[in-house]
């Protein structure tokens, strides 16, 4: 149970797949026209229940429940050694001598 | 009775909704379906340059400096003929409020809005337009909705795109991520239509008007600097309005520089797909915006773009992601300038444009962009490996966008690769053509002539042409 007042993420299908506007690719026409929208919630709800928010710019939207106090996930992805290459690799062009292999 | 929300009955709306959020009257300018006033439309905003330069100031926009890339300039050399190698600079756009060009457009776009009583706006983006429009609106106490195309079917989202959600949400704004598709248009006319908030389109005169600054400050810039204009200004391409608007700066500043549009290739990648939409690293500034918006541009969020590159472009040249990418390790490790990959890929172009360029021609990449998590080289390739896009070194011409990212292996590999723009020229005369239904007048060929910057003859023998 989520309580009312908290900071979540909801989900809405806007629109089922037969809804969707004709000229799109087969790929993108299976899937419904969804979108995600965090707000506070109205009322008590439970997490994949039904669910009302108010967004940060007041207006109401309701959805499915799908996660409270979402957080950011972002990084720098994994160590990419081709990145010392190409610094290393102009460096010497530019400077040459101090080879580092 | 409650109103049609259907997609057919919110875009059946659509004439009413954009008359009502635009705070622009696109009606007035046309002239009988081809033709219409582009220039008089421009005017419209009522905001002459000077005007335009004291809003973006009091904005703290603007302003930003030109830097010489010494050390590029020195490699690139390495690379050319002897007496050839022209002196690369960039325009740090980066030093914007939020981090990008797009402040300008922005700025415009909202003190208009503020003026005209709209108490908040809207804008359909993914882009560093979304992070601009909320910046602005923040400064202007208006609040702000920002629509991003953000995930596939899965919820897997562009680590670019998620970054550009938090900085529109550390601003204040609501950020509406939806799933693929074209449909993020409809979902804009039911917020426009439900909050009554003004429509930041980046397509509107004001979006585009708000640009000319950068291209006003270049001729000035480099007039003190060097006592004339560069010799070439290079811009990334992708819904025309950058190269559209620093063009109409630079001659409005009496510069007649070369304008030169590059875009990332990323031919064979179908934008509106859900599989495909995380097979790309560029989400935008690439050839899936910037070929069909230029061969039409009316195929934006507003009746008439403010945005029409082919009337600008002298030349127009595609890099690959992987140039771009390895551009963006060199600025960083030759100049200490870590600036964001999309912002880059101007400067990829200008490196090997560079070199066909004689010594003492200056050729400008005239923006950067903020960096970041998920917007950085190194997420943007981790995420590419973890869909299954092989990244390697290699010969960038071996690059297939969707299934590999080929990093050059060595800099006088990096190439700028013509787009013929005879094609695209055919392209939106047909388009016209097409469009119109009908023979054309006398008047519609001579539109055609301005739009395409040809003549009279070239349009007709290009209609003439099966």
């Amino acid at each position: 149970m989520i309580k009312k007042g908290e900071w979540v993420s909801i989900k809405k299908t806007l629109l089922e797949p037969e809804e969707r506007t004709g000229r799109l690719p087969e790929e993108t026409k299976a899937t419904p026209f969804t979108l995600w929208v965090k707000g506070r919630l109205t009322e008590d709800a439970e997490l994949g229940g039904e669910a009302s928010v108010i967004t940060r710019t007041g207006r109401l939207e309701s959805g499915l429940l799908e996660e409270a106090n979402p957080m950011y996930q972002l990084d720098y992805g994994f160590f990419l050694d081709e990145l010392l290459r190409i610094g290393d690799q102009a460096r010497n062009i530019l400077y040459g001598g101090d080879e580092r292999g | 009775m409650a109103k049609d929300m259907s997609y057919d009955g919110v875009m059946s709306r659509r004439p009413e909704i954009i008359f009502t959020s635009a705070g622009i009257d696109f009606s007035k300018f046309e002239r009988g379906g081809v033709v219409f006033d582009y220039e008089a439309m421009m005017e419209s905003t009522g905001y002459t340059p000077d005007k335009i330069r004291e809003v973006q100031s009091n904005a703290s926009v603007g302003n930003t400096p030109i830097i010489e890339l010494r050390n590029l300039t020195e490699l690139a050399r390495r690379y050319s003929s002897p007496g050839s190698g022209a002196r690369i600079f960039i325009k740090d756009e980066a030093a914007n409020p939020s981090g990008s060009f797009k402040d300008r457009r922005a700025a415009t776009a909202i003190y208009h809005a503020k003026r005209a009583g709209y108490k908040g706006v809207i804008a359909a983006t993914s882009g560093n337009f979304g992070a601009a429009v909320a910046s602005q609106a923040a400064a202007n106490g208006l609040k702000c909705v920002i629509v991003q195309e953000c995930y596939d079917s899965r919820k897997t989202g562009q680590p670019e795109i998620i970054e550009k959600a938090r900085k529109c949400e550390a601003y204040g704004a609501e950020v509406i991520q939806c799933t693929v598709g074209p449909e993020l248009f409809y979902l804009s006319l039911r917020l426009l239509e439900e909050t009554g908030y003004f429509s930041a389109s980046l397509y509107s005169p004001f979006g585009v008007a708000g640009i000319e600054t950068l291209g006003i400050e270049l001729a000035e810039q480099f007039t003190t600097l060097i006592g004339r204009g560069p010799d070439a200004v290079v811009c990334t391409n992708a819904g025309g309005g950058n190269l559209t608007g620093t063009a109409r700066g630079l001659l409005k500043a009496g510069c007649e520089t070369r304008v030169i549009g590059a875009s990332v290739n990323l031919a064979g990648l179908h934008m509106a797909s859900d599989t495909n939409f995380n097979k790309k690293s560029f989400t935008t500034g690439h050839t899936g915006f910037g070929i069909p918006f230029a061969t039409w541009p009316d195929r934006s969020d507003v009746p008439r773009s403010a945005a029409r590159p082919l009337r600008y472009m002298d030349r127009y040249v595609s890099v690959n992601q992987g140039e771009v990418f390895y551009m963006t390790e060199l600025l960083a490790n030759l100049e200490g300038l870590e600036r964001g990959p999309a912002g880059n890929t101007s400067l990829a172009a200008a490196f090997a444009l560079a070199r066909e360029l004689p010594e003492d021609s200056v050729i400008v990449a005239q923006e950067t962009e903020y960096t970041g998590a998920g917007k950085h080289v190194s997420p943007q390739l981790s995420f590419a490996r973890k869909n299954g896009i092989e990244v390697a070194f290699g010969d960038p011409n071996d690059e297939i966008p969707g299934q590999s990212i080929i990093l050059p292996d060595d800099p006088g590999m990096i190439q700028a690769r013509e787009i013929d723009l005879n094609k695209l020229r055919a392209s939106l005369i047909r388009h016209a053509k097409d469009a119109a239904d009908r023979d054309l007048s006398d008047g519609d060929i001579e539109f055609l002539a301005v739009e395409t910057r040809t003549d009279v003859e070239y349009v007709l023998k290009t209609l003439n042409t099966p």
